[in-house]
């Protein structure tokens, strides 16, 4: 048994390889004699991966999910962002350049109201809570448009340490959300074209909810949000600090 | 050779960081803004100027292929290390502008889509996609 554990742990790369492997050939098996393929089975191994991550982050306390557990870091290298990022550009080989154009435009717009809504939506839940200061509330709407930019932007304004994890916990649990709930809402959304995904990608935000949501979706539209998404971060890091800073002093002193 | 193709996409996607990373200096963002959409395009063009020159055999594109064939496993390792606990803590703050948020985008990406013009399914030609 230590012999096995040593192999898996000096190859971790490989083991998540392997392992990940395995939850994609059950997440399949589920799909096709559970739902009866109505569940597509990288949604199904989507969600077995954030309940591993659930599992890993109380197992350990960390905050990398499975990839802390000594076995599994692998799954760290493996679906970091570098591993993530290369997969995501490879994909770009199959986009259809007379749709992504033809989208262009209003994948901008989408782009702009992805950091506003959830930013003003972030900013008036925080005032209804109690949090009625520009600092907290700019924190945690920017909490709201990704992970990423809210602590970028509290940074950048001088938020207490408290108000960014609050602001990140915002980002991670809307990325969630978007990764579990967009398969099932896609019929709802009407995302089933290029132009759907990167309307999509412009407004759902985060690479990662994006990227994920719509592989469980149709596998297809992936570089088409992801074309649009992965800009999701540099316009909030940009607008947070300086305009949606500024406008929400100007609103409440 | 496979590598070709591997190469060229991973020439792409360092290319499109540093300029993302440029352009986030540039505007004074500490962020990379867009390095992976930069990256993308440099692939797409990359990929039309050699298809051009007849420089994109097919052994080529599966040094690409096989990456792109790889992205969702990649994101279920993704999943498996997201910080799920951290995010499940953040109280109800959290949770409540998350939602709503969510709710809200979903709405408008909706409108946008439903009043969009109709498309034909000619898109879903030419894609590696294994099916499951």
């Amino acid at each position: 048994m230590e012999m096995i554990e040593h192999a898996l742990r000096a190859n971790s790369l490989v083991t998540a390889f392997a392992f990940v492997g395995i939850i994609m050939w059950i997440s399949v098996y589920l799909s096709r004699w559970l739902t009866f393929g109505r569940i597509h089975g990288s949604a199904i191994a989507i969600a077995i991966g954030l309940a591993l991550a659930y599992w890993g982050g109380i197992k350990t306390g960390g905050s990398k999910g499975l990839a802390d557990i000594n076995l599994f870091a692998g799954i760290g290298l493996m679906g970091g962002a570098m591993m993530r990022d290369f997969a995501i550009v490879a994909t770009a080989f199959e986009v259809h350049v007379d749709e992504a154009k033809k989208a262009g435009l209003i994948g901008v717009i989408s782009l702009f109201l992805g950091t506003i809504i959830p930013f003003i939506i972030g900013a008036s839940v925080a005032w209804i809570m109690g949090y009625r200061d520009a600092v907290s509330m700019t924190t945690i709407g920017a909490g709201a448009v990704t992970y990423i930019v809210g602590p970028v932007t509290g940074a950048a304004i001088g938020a207490s340490s408290d108000l960014m994890a609050l602001s990140i916990g915002t980002g991670l649990i809307k990325a969630i959300i978007v990764m579990v709930f967009t398969p099932l809402a896609a019929g709802f959304m009407g995302l089933d074209n290029p132009r759907s995904a990167m309307v999509f990608g412009g407004l759902a935000g985060t690479v990662s909810g994006v990227s994920a949501g719509l592989a469980a979706t149709d596998r297809r539209l992936v570089p088409y949000g992801a074309l649009i998404a992965t800009f999701h971060t540099g316009l909030g890091c940009l607008m947070g600090p300086s305009v949606l800073f500024l406008a929400t002093k100007a609103l409440v002193g | 050779m496979i590598i070709y193709g591997t190469a060229i996409l991973a020439i792409c996607h360092l290319l499109g960081v540093y300029i993302g990373d440029v352009l986030g200096m540039l505007i004074g963002v500490k962020a990379n803004v867009g390095g992976v959409g930069i990256a993308m395009i440099l692939l797409i063009s990359a990929r039309t100027i050699l298809h051009r020159r007849g420089w994109m055999p097919a052994r080529t594109e599966d040094g690409v292929g096989f990456w792109a064939a790889l992205y969702i496993p990649v994101v279920v390792a993704m999943a498996a290390q997201q910080n799920v606990v951290a995010a499940l803590k953040g109280g109800p703050v959290a949770v409540i502008s998350a939602i709503t948020a969510v709710i809200a985008c979903a709405c408008v990406i909706a409108l946008i889509n439903r009043t969009g013009p109709k498309q034909d399914d000619t898109w879903k030609s030419g894609t590696s996609v294994d099916t499951l």
